[in-house]
């Protein structure tokens, strides 16, 4: 059996290429958005992930591109969610006139920029497909340009992202410094002794960089400035896949490349991990406006998938890997019904705007709600799953205290998401609803039903694929 | 037989499901679907307690291991396991018994959402069974935990002027403890490698992580239970409440506090067991006097019976922890007891509530010459609060302090003064609302129980009777377990 050739292991990332050229033309064609388009995008992200799902495993590019089961996973996962984000980005931007045809596009460049952070096997390609989908994500961030905040949220996400960039290449440098090479196998062959001290400290700088783009404390300072300028569906959008990208990356760093010093960056990954919590429970208190508390709310989720993480070891990957997902399905969901509601054209934003929702829209509220107690862990909704799994594996290797520090940090947290359950069903609304728009609404309900029913099935699935996933991430 | 305990359990589930349908083709809550919903949630329940029923009745007493069990493979080592033993059958019943009450309760009281009224109440049904028949760690959470959630909407939506207040403060204290086992859970299973309850009854833990298992456990059930200094939630919750959320809290909620104390602590803790013995007894006996002492200064009826909850559970977490087949049999009975005394209470405080929606005890008084039958109904379960010999209250105090008698005196003595003190509030509650003249002219037009009352009234007085005249019926289920329980424990410790 010969080897898969360079081009079949690479057949997703060839996709999405081609498709986002060939759309580009289309669109330029036609000039503005249009529904073929949007379907074409959702079409090429839907076939990249059947493609990456079923295709060969191996390694290409010298090692640059590696496609194991756990980059597939992370694939599958990243191209759905990416589709899911078109559908809900059209409707809202071309209800405040700023639909534009380039949309399904960006999100295609940041889908394959993303799914090559989960491929990525040195340093090199490392940075490359982080700056690919930031890149698309600064533009879309900016993107309603008769806004003053989203302006605002655009520029602060590239001014903060290009420094996180600049530290992480410089960490990235001096791996390669001390390490000889840019391959995580060289630089893992080249610290069977233990890793020095420079090249430990090139790994500080990697994590911080990365930490940016996962928004975990204390390099979060962005996310909740960023969340409320920014479009919501677009929020719905990069607050979801690109955290599991990153930490899927995150875990391939630290475990193949420094797995011989899981001692020492465990230290770090703790800290980073009940900073996060703690931020993301005590901020979370203080806001009132929903898109910069569910900022808070994704700061502290990242804190607990570090935690999983931090565990190390197949257990802890597979924790990461399947909070992660559970993550980003609520997250999606639940930007998706910020997106379905509007009040008069506009968008509800803050806890006021919520009241009384139960008897406006009681479909709406039950999603919201589901969410929301998926968020804070109650059963029997995912996030539970999600606890279940980062805290039996943390616990397994030893982080009792932290695992304890983070429950508790969940119950002060409670505070917040109860408050919007209680606006939404114990208060009085101060006005109707817009009817709110089919395609966001079924995101919304798919999500829900996701994350209350659907998870007990499908964890049966999710907990073997995860398993073999983990593996291959965590064991070189 | 398979299969019921999860039929009994879902049976709830399938009328909400039914609920949904009606509302979804009604496209509005107009009077004649309010009425079906009401209708099919009232059949639900009996039928859940039709099948409750039959649990009870093809239940063997003589077997002390679990019955009914079901068992599935799940994910990640987790087990759909199901199972019930002398110790849990009988709350299962306890819980199907009193769920068709809230219903007919609410019947007029709850005028809007009615709705989604039914639906927390059945979904609650439907956890609350589920506690006490689950079988894996897991399940068991959840069920435990998720009936936070519909018990949160009902304070919050149908109660009184500080519901956010007292939901929040509900939900906030419960979810601290909870949080806590949900570590020692887990925790558990990965030292034992399992997830199976009665695997877990037989395995032993090394003494310094029974300690800690025992503490997040204790942080769990005593915040449920609820035991003096955590209990304070509980007046709030039940004075904002409606009637029948009260009902279910105090005939039901609580009982999975004392539930737990048997099903975890005492058979997979047993050292840590003995070692906190002396916090409970004094945490008990805390209880027991000083919340009766509270109780008495109250001014408002339902906080005085919240208080008196947590004094009736102190005698439970004192049984239960004597370790002796006397304790555990008296705390089992005064849980089923106080289940229907303190749901009955609470229900006399809903007739006058209804009428003139006051709480205020110095509202009243003189009740008795314009509601006598009210008099007489209300005049019994203050009996069976105080503990009257021929009422259930009588039974399980009596058997909790002998059981507790023998193993350290003094709390024992001093536990029994509760029962003196009882007597103190309830009757003098009794006497400020039914006794003397009518003073307050406002009264005057207070109609007397009426037909749906009684109906209402009939299986609890049916109930905390024949418990009180007949106990046997209760110890012939529980005593092959209870046995089984104390036997365990003192082959463990050693004692």
């Amino acid at each position: 059996m010969t080897a898969p050739t360079a081009q079949s292991l690479s057949l997703p990332e060839i996709i999405l290429s081609l498709s986002a050229v060939a759309l580009l033309l289309v669109g330029a064609w036609q000039k503005r958005g249009s529904m073929g388009l949007n379907l074409g995008a959702m079409a090429a992200l839907v076939v990249a992930a059947i493609v990456a799902a079923t295709g060969p495993l191996g390694r290409a590019f010298d090692g640059g591109l590696v496609v194991d089961a756990g980059s597939v996973f992370a694939k599958v996962i990243i191209y759905l969610a990416s589709a899911a984000a078109i559908p809900l980005c059209d409707q809202w931007l071309k209800a405040r006139g700023v639909g534009r045809f380039e949309y399904p596009i960006l999100i295609i460049l940041a889908a394959l920029g993303m799914g090559m952070m989960a491929s990525a096997g040195d340093l090199i390609a490392l940075y490359i497909s982080i700056e690919l989908q930031s890149l698309a994500l600064y533009v879309m961030a900016a993107s309603r340009t008769d806004d003053g905040k989203s302006a605002e949220a655009g520029l602060k996400y590239f001014v903060l992202g290009a420094l996180s960039s600049g530290i992480l290449l410089y960490g990235a440098s001096l791996i390669y410094g001390f390490a000889g090479s840019t391959h995580f196998d060289a630089i893992a062959a080249s610290m069977t002794h233990g890793a020095g001290p420079g090249a430990l400290f090139g790994l500080v700088f990697l994590i911080c960089g990365i930490g940016f783009k996962v928004s975990a404390a204390p390099f979060h300072m962005w996310t909740p400035d960023v969340y409320e300028g920014a479009p919501t569906p677009v929020v719905g959008f990069f607050a979801g896949a690109p955290k599991l990208a990153a930490m899927v990356l995150l875990a391939r760093v630290l475990l193949q490349a420094f797995g011989g010093a899981i001692d020492q960056w465990r230290q770090i990954l703790v800290a980073m991990a009940l900073i996060s919590v703690a931020i993301g429970a005590f901020a979370g208190l203080a806001q009132k406006d929903l898109k910069r508390l569910w900022a808070y709310s994704s700061i502290a989720g990242i804190g607990y998938a570090l935690i999983g993480l931090a565990a190390g070891g197949v257990e802890g990957v597979q924790s990461m890997l399947m909070f992660m997902v559970l993550y980003v399905v609520d997250v999606t969901g639940f930007f998706a019904c910020l997106t379905a509601l509007n009040r008069e054209g506009k968008s509800m934003q803050t806890l006021d705007d919520f009241a009384g929702l139960a008897r406006e829209r009681p479909a709406m509220a039950v999603a919201l709600t589901v969410f929301a107690l998926s968020a804070l862990g109650m059963p029997p909704f995912s996030g539970l799953w999600a606890k279940f799994y980062v805290f039996k594996a943390a616990l397994g290797a030893g982080l009792g205290p932290v695992v304890v520090a983070a429950l508790l940090g969940s119950v002060v947290a409670a505070f917040y998401y109860l408050r919007l359950i209680k606006a939404m069903w114990f208060d009085a609304a101060p006005g109707p609803t817009d009817a709110p728009s089919p395609a966001a609404a079924g995101v919304a309900y798919a999500a829900a039903v996701f994350a209350f029913a659907g998870v007990w099935l499908a964890l049966i699935f999710f907990d073997p694929w995860a398993r073999v996933a983990a593996t291959a991430l965590a064991i070189r | 037989m398979t299969g019921i305990l999860s039929l009994t359990t879902f049976a709830p589930l399938i009328g909400v499901a039914v609920i949904l349908v009606l509302r979804m083709l009604a496209k509005g809550e107009d009077a004649r679907t309010v009425s079906n919903v009401k209708w099919v949630a009232l059949i639900t329940t009996l039928a859940t307690l039709a099948l409750s029923i039959l649990v009870v009745a093809r239940f063997d007493p003589h077997q002390t291991g679990f019955q009914f069990v079901e068992d599935a493979p799940w994910f990640a080592g987790l087990r759909y396991h199901m199972g019930v033993d002398g110790i849990s059958v009988l709350f299962v019943l306890l819980t199907a018994f009193l769920l068709p009450l809230c219903i007919v309760a609410s019947w007029k009281s709850i005028e809007t959402r009615v709705v989604e009224y039914m639906i927390a109440f059945l979904v609650l049904e439907s956890l609350v069974i589920g506690v006490f028949c689950a079988l894996d760690l897991l399940v068991f959470y959840l069920f435990f935990e998720g009936q936070l959630i519909p018990m949160f909407l009902i304070i919050g939506i149908w109660g009184g002027k500080r519901r956010v207040y007292a939901a929040f403060k509900f939900f906030l204290y419960t979810l601290l403890g909870s949080v806590l086992m949900l570590a020692a859970i887990l925790a558990m299973i990965g030292i034992a490698h399992t997830s199976s309850i009665p695997a877990l009854m037989t395995y032993k833990f090394s003494n310094t992580v029974q300690v800690w298992l025992w503490l997040a456990f204790f942080a769990s059930f005593a915040v449920k239970m609820p035991m003096w200094p955590v209990h304070t939630w509980l007046p709030d919750a039940h004075v904002e409440a409606p009637t029948a959320g009260s009902v279910i809290l105090a005939g039901i909620l609580l009982k999975m506090g004392g539930y737990g104390f048997m099903r975890f602590s005492l058979p997979m803790f047993p050292h840590a067991s003995v070692q906190f013995t002396p916090l409970i007894f004094g945490l008990s006996v805390i209880a027991i006097v000083y919340t009766s002492l509270v109780a008495y200064r109250q001014t408002d009826m339902k906080k005085l019976i919240a208080y008196s909850s947590v004094a009736h559970m102190g005698f439970v977490t004192m049984g239960i922890f004597s370790g002796t087949l006397q304790g555990e049999q008296g705390a089992l009975f005064q849980m089923l007891s106080h289940g229907i005394i303190s749901a009955a209470l609470f229900l006399c405080v809903g007739v006058v509530y209804d009428r003139m929606h006051t709480r205020e005890i110095a509202f009243y008084g003189g009740v008795v010459k314009l509601m006598p039958l009210y008099a007489a109904v209300f005049m019994l379960f203050t009996m069976g609060n105080v503990g009257l010999p021929g009422t259930s209250g009588f039974v399980g105090e009596i058997l909790t302090l002998t059981g507790t008698y023998g193993v350290a005196t003094w709390p024992a003595i001093i536990g029994a003064t509760g029962m003196i003190l009882s007597a103190v509030y309830a009757l003098s509650l009794y006497r400020r609302i039914v006794f003397g003249v009518v003073t307050n002219p406002a009264l005057n037009g207070i109609t007397d129980m009426d037909r749906r009352e009684i109906l209402i009234f009939a299986p609890l007085i049916v109930g905390a009777l024949l418990l009180g005249l007949h106990p046997g019926l209760v110890f012939d289920l529980t005593s092959a377990s209870a046995a089984h329980l104390t036997d365990a424990y003192h082959a463990a410790t050693g004692r």
